[in-house]
C-alpha cells in the first residue's frame, strides 16, 4: 500500500461563540477566540490517499485529479471566507480545527475515486493541527 | 472516522548521555560526543496528541486554555532552560536519552483530565524524532 499526500493552503476568518451559552460563559470557554469581530488564520491542509498504484499509470490517484477535487471542495468553499457566515456545512457548529477537519473529511471521502481517503490533517497554525483518520473497519487507517 | 488534536510546544535544555553503570571507555564508545562531560543542549519540540469525542457545545476535543497551562506546568516549567540530568529528578537514575524523555513526558501528561493522551512525539533536532503511542492505541491497530 502506498500513501500520497497533497498540501494546500487557504486563509479564512472565524470566531467561537455558542448561542446557547451566556456571554460570560462564552468568554470563559473561548477566551480571545470569542471576539465577535472574528480573526483569521492561514490554514494548511494535508490530504493523504492510500491505495495500490495502477499498473497502467503507476499512480494511486492522479494528483491533478486530487488537485481539482481540493480546489472545488475546499478552496472554493473556504478560501478568503468567514467560516461562521459563509460555509453552510458548518452551520450550527463552532468552526474549530476539529470541526473543520471533520467537515473536510466528509466532503472529500465520497469524491476519491481511486484509493481511499486515509488522513486529513488541518493545521490552524504551525503548532496546532487536527487529524481525521479512517476507521480500521474501512481498511486503511488506524482506529482509536 | 477518528479525530485527534495535536499541539506543539518547545523547550530548550541540556543533557549528557552517560551512565555510571558503564566504564568511561564504554560510555564514550556507546554515546560518542553525546557523552562529553560538560553536556550539550537542544531546542526540543514536543508534539502532544489528544483524542476523544468532540464536545458539541465547544466544537473541541480539548480546550487549549486548559491544555496549555497543564503542559506548561508539567513539562515546560520543569524542563525549560534546565540541565535534565541534574534538575529533573527522574533522570538521576536513568540516562536522559530522548527515548526516556518521551516516556517521562508521556507519564507526566497522561493525567490530563479533559481528553485521552494518544501520542507524545519529540523532535530533538530537525533530523531526529522519537515518539510514544498509547499502548491501547497500538493494540487496536
Amino acid at each position: 500500500m502506498i500513501r500520497i499526500t497533497r498540501k494546500i493552503e487557504f486563509s479564512a476568518a472565524h470566531f467561537y461563540h455558542n448561542a446557547n451559552l451566556s456571554a460570560e460563559e462564552n468568554r470563559r470557554i473561548f477566551g480571545k477566540c470569542n471576539n465577535p469581530h472574528g480573526h483569521g488564520h492561514n490554514y494548511a491542509l494535508e490530504v493523504t490517499i492510500a491505495g495500490e498504484p495502477d499498473p497502467a499509470t503507476g499512480m494511486v490517484l492522479d494528483l491533478k485529479e486530487l488537485k481539482d477535487i481540493l480546489q472545488r471542495e475546499v478552496m472554493d468553499r473556504l478560501d478568503h471566507r468567514h467560516l461562521n457566515y459563509e460555509v453552510p456545512e458548518l452551520a450550527g457548529q463552532i468552526p474549530t480545527c476539529e470541526n473543520i477537519a471533520a467537515m473536510i473529511w466528509k466532503l472529500l471521502a465520497p469524491k476519491i475515486a481511486a484509493g481511499k481517503l486515509d488522513r486529513v490533517r488541518l493545521y490552524e497554525s504551525p503548532d496546532l493541527f487536527a487529524d481525521c483518520t479512517a476507521d480500521a473497519a474501512n481498511g486503511t487507517g488506524k482506529r482509536t | 472516522m477518528n479525530i485527534s488534536l495535536t499541539r506543539r510546544y518547545r523547550f530548550s535544555a541540556s543533557h549528557r548521555l552517560h551512565t555510571p553503570k558503564l566504564s568511561e571507555e564504554e560510555n564514550r564508545r556507546i554515546y560518542g560526543k553525546c557523552s562529553n562531560p560538560y553536556g550539550h543542549g537542544h531546542n526540543y519540540v514536543v508534539e502532544v496528541t489528544l483524542t476523544g469525542p468532540v464536545d458539541p457545545e465547544t466544537g473541541m476535543i480539548a480546550n487549549l486554555a486548559e491544555l496549555d497551562p497543564f503542559v506548561q506546568r508539567e513539562v515546560i516549567e520543569p524542563f525549560d532552560y534546565k540541565f535534565l540530568n541534574e534538575e529533573v529528578p527522574e533522570f538521576r537514575a536513568q540516562v536522559a536519552t530522548t527515548e526516556n524523555l518521551c516516556q517521562e513526558i508521556f507519564r507526566r501528561l497522561k493525567s490530563f483530565p479533559a481528553a485521552r493522551l494518544e501520542r507524545v512525539r519529540i523532535e530533538e533536532t530537525s533530523k531526529n524524532s522519537f515518539e510514544i503511542v498509547d499502548e491501547r492505541e497500538e493494540a487496536a491497530k
